[in-house]
């Protein structure tokens, strides 16, 4: 704990001279209508804590839940299939990776349309940015397993079932980490972009009611909170991570 | 009876236009110690390769211990160049592998297999180290440990010691061959290295040529146990000319 302090202190130094830069460049314009200090925003944070924690907090994280658990499913399901099937493979990849040339954030409004102001305009939202790097991610990770012990479980008399489980899935445990670790912070903004453009609870939505009071402070504390959940969050996969790979990358 | 027997063998890489083993047919004796060798690309672990059988022949037929290998399982121990062993798995674990695979063992019972096997390579209390922590040497000896859980009488060992540094490799070869004297199995050593060849083997398999349509047999007149000093002895130093005279002849530089 201590040596992690230690290896985070520049980070914190600078972090706080940005904080500080802040604060003064609001305090001289003064407009907390535009730009709030840091203070102000905190303080804000902490008039709303219980509509916050209790109302839109909870209801983002149940699209960033959802949307990340099918998100999973599906990345890993496709990664799997196109390791296995050659065919799937040609037709899937360059599907999958066009599928990221769509602005979501600009096709999220039809969301809406098709899908109302319910919570599932915003997990479509969520799943299709975050998909994309478990498939491609998991993906590689299956590639990466390496011939040769593949072999040499075949000389054991291995079968096919053996190797997946033995090899592949090994190889691949470290990249799906990686990919989760992407993925969170990607769905949490996944929901708050489907909150902005329409709902009646969320973050999001929240940030976005206090734009049109041009509350600035208001604005921004709901953002720090997304920010803050994305980081504990990841910190708990980072330790889930700790625990079940043993090993990394290269032998 | 041979316990390995190749008959009229062939095989031909997809990628070339001639068969690199053409009609090959050698056999070999149970409990004997032979080395394989022959330049680089001669094509000696295709026979290797053939024999385990992740490679199939284009004609002809293997035979271990009278049976054709394609009506088989389990019959050889394979050990590759590198040691291959899983990072993500603890040495005793590595060891379970092909325990695990072939099925019919408790946990119990695979446990006290590799405890046995490991305290036989001289690694007792390495069972819950990760491969990562071990030297070179060491992590040969848990790969070799792990080829013999195989349980095969025949094991194929392909250059195991060739990315090893010059003293530890010595201690291997004659620590391989206490351990061949005592467990009885039939080896199989492919190498490069002509003084590897002479030190281990009751007689040498030579590839002269590429394609390889024959193995030359040179039998080594030296007794076991051996040890380093016997192969100064004039026979053994004429041997190892003539070894790197037919080698050399392939070489194109």
């Amino acid at each position: 704990m201590k040596k992690a302090c230690k290896g985070n202190l520049p980070a914190l130094l600078f972090l706080f001279a940005l904080l500080m830069l802040w604060q003064l460049g609001a305090m001289k314009i003064d407009a907390s209508y535009i730009l709030p200090t840091p203070m102000q925003i905190l303080r804000k944070l902490w008039e709303l804590r219980v509509i916050l924690f209790t109302v839109h907090l909870p209801a983002t994280m149940e699209v960033t839940l959802i949307g990340l658990a099918i998100s999973l499913v599906l990345g890993l399901g496709l990664a799997v299939l196109m390791d296995v099937s050659p065919f799937w493979q040609k037709a899937l990849y360059p599907v999958v990776v066009a599928s990221q040339t769509i602005p979501t954030t600009t096709i999220a409004p039809l969301f809406v349309l098709w899908f109302g102001y319910g919570i599932w305009s915003k997990v479509l939202v969520t799943i299709l940015i975050t998909f994309f790097p478990i498939t491609i991610t998991v993906y590689d990770g299956l590639r990466s397993a390496k011939v040769e012990m593949a072999e040499l479980l075949l000389t054991y008399g291995a079968t096919k079932r053996d190797i997946y489980w033995k090899v592949k899935v090994p190889c691949a445990l470290p990249y799906f980490f990686s990919a989760v670790k992407m993925a969170v912070p990607m769905s949490i903004i996944g929901a708050a972009i489907g909150e902005w453009l329409g709902a009646q609870s969320g973050l999001g939505y929240f940030s976005r009611r206090m734009m049109t009071q041009l509350d600035g402070a208001g604005v921004f504390s709901p953002i720090v909170l997304l920010s803050v959940t994305a980081m504990v969050t990841v910190g708990i996969v980072s330790l889930l991570e700790k625990r079940l790979v043993r090993w990394r990358g290269e032998s | 009876m041979s316990i390995l027997e190749f008959e009229r063998v062939s095989y031909q890489y997809p990628s070339e236009d001639f068969d690199i083993i053409d009609q090959l047919s050698f056999s070999v004796e149970p409990g004997s110690f032979h080395c394989i060798i022959g330049v680089s690309g001669c094509g000696k672990s295709t026979i290797f390769r053939m024999t385990n059988g992740l490679l199939q022949p284009k004609g002809g037929t293997i035979r271990v211990g009278g049976v054709p290998i394609t009506e088989q399982k389990h019959y050889c121990g394979y050990m590759p160049q590198k040691d291959l062993l899983f990072p993500w798995r603890t040495i005793g674990e590595n060891l379970a592998l092909p325990l695990e695979i072939q099925g019919g063992t408790t946990k119990q019972e695979r446990r006290e297999l590799i405890d046995a096997a490991l305290a036989d390579v001289g690694l007792e209390g390495c069972r819950d180290k990760m491969p990562q922590e071990l030297s070179g040497g060491m992590r040969q000896r848990a790969a070799f440990a792990r080829t013999m859980l195989t349980g095969s009488d025949l094991l194929l060992l392909d250059e195991p010691f060739s990315a090893l540094d010059f003293l530890t490799r010595i201690s291997m070869q004659e620590w391989l061959l206490d351990q061949w004297q005592r467990h009885k199995k039939t080896i199989l050593f492919i190498t490069h290295d002509v003084e590897e060849a002479v030190f281990l083997s009751s007689s040498v398999l030579v590839v002269e040529s590429t394609p390889i349509r024959s193995l030359r047999e040179i039998p080594v007149p030296m007794d076991y146990p051996r040890t380093r000093q016997d192969l100064s002895q004039p026979e053994i130093v004429g041997l190892r000319e003539q070894l790197v005279d037919m080698l050399r002849k392939q070489v194109t530089p």
